[in-house]
C-alpha cells in the first residue's frame, strides 16, 4: 500500500523532471545551432541591403519593385517555459523569451532577404515587423510559440 | 498587379487613387499538426507546419486583396500592411490591406 502511494506521487514528479531535462538539453542544443546558422547567414558577403526607411532615395529609380516577406513560427522549450513561470512570480527580465524573439526576428529577416535575392534585388526598403502569439493547445494561455513576419519592398534591377 | 509597401512606386506616377482594399482569411490548425506542435513545445525550435500554414493563408489573403483591387480596375496596390490576430485557441486571422491605385505607364 505504502509503495503504491509513493509511486502515485513519484511518477508525475519523475515525468516532470524528465520533460524539464529534455527541454533543457534539446532547447540549448537547438538554440546554439540556430544562432550559428543565423550568424553564418548574416555575415555572408553579397547580402541584400535592408532599410527601414519609408522611401528609397530619389536617385534610385529601379525598373521594378516587388513585395517580399519572410516568416517563422518558433516555440520555446519546456524548461524555459517553466523558468519563465517562476520568473513571473518575482518579475524582472525574461531572458528565455528574449532570445526566442531575437531568433525569430533575425530568422524572419533572413528569409525575407533570401526571397529578395532570389528575385535579383539588391535593396529592400520600408521593412516592417509583425509579431503574433500562436497559442498552442497545450500552452494554457501562456506564450507557447511566436510568429514573426518581416516584409518590405524589394527594388529589382539596381546596382 | 504590382504590390508594394511603399507609398509611391519609384519612377512611376500614380494616375488615380481608388481607396482601401483588403483581404483576410481565418485559419484553424488541424489536429495532426497540433499534436506534432505540442511535442515541439517540449523540445523548442521552429514549428515548420505552422510556418507553412500561416504562409499559405497569407498568400490566400493577398490573393483576395488582389481580386478586390482588380474588380475596381486598379493595376497596383501600394502601402500594404499585414496584421495577424489569434481569435481563439488554435485559430488565427491573417489580414492584409493597402490602397488601390492606377499607375501611369
Amino acid at each position: 500500500m505504502g509503495a503504491l502511494i509513493t509511486l502515485q506521487f513519484l511518477l508525475p514528479l519523475l515525468l516532470a523532471l524528465l520533460l524539464l531535462a529534455t527541454g533543457y538539453f534539446s532547447g540549448r542544443y537547438l538554440e546554439r545551432k540556430h544562432y550559428e546558422r543565423i550568424i553564418a547567414e548574416e555575415t555572408r558577403p553579397g547580402q541584400v541591403m535592408v532599410f527601414p526607411s519609408r522611401l528609397p532615395p530619389p536617385s534610385l529609380s529601379p525598373p521594378q519593385s516587388a513585395l517580399v516577406m519572410g516568416s517563422v513560427v518558433i516555440s520555446v522549450d519546456y524548461f524555459k517555459r517553466f523558468i519563465a513561470t517562476l520568473r513571473m512570480l518575482v518579475g524582472g527580465r525574461l531572458n528565455s523569451y528574449e532570445s526566442l524573439l531575437d531568433r525569430a526576428r533575425r530568422e524572419a529577416l533572413l528569409r525575407m532577404r533570401a526571397e529578395a535575392q532570389a528575385m535579383g534585388a539588391k535593396q529592400v526598403f520600408n521593412v516592417k515587423y509583425e509579431t503574433a502569439v500562436i497559442a498552442g493547445r497545450g500552452a494554457q494561455g501562456q506564450v507557447g510559440s511566436m510568429e514573426v513576419l518581416a516584409y518590405g519592398t524589394a527594388l529589382i534591377g539596381q546596382d | 498587379m504590382l504590390l508594394s509597401n511603399l507609398e509611391i512606386v519609384p519612377g512611376r506616377k500614380v494616375k488615380e487613387h481608388l481607396g482601401l482594399v483588403q483581404g483576410s482569411t481565418v485559419r484553424a490548425k488541424h489536429v495532426g499538426r497540433d499534436i506534432a506542435a505540442s511535442f515541439k513545445n517540449v523540445f523548442g525550435g521552429e514549428l515548420k507546419g505552422y510556418t507553412d500554414l500561416l504562409n499559405d493563408s497569407r498568400q490566400e489573403a493577398i490573393k483576395r486583396m488582389e481580386e478586390q483591387a482588380q474588380a475596381i480596375g486598379a493595376n497596383a496596390v501600394l502601402n500594404i500592411r499585414f496584421s495577424t490576430s489569434s481569435l481563439t485557441q488554435g485559430a488565427a486571422e491573417l489580414f492584409v490591406y493597402g490602397s488601390a491605385v492606377i499607375l501611369e505607364d
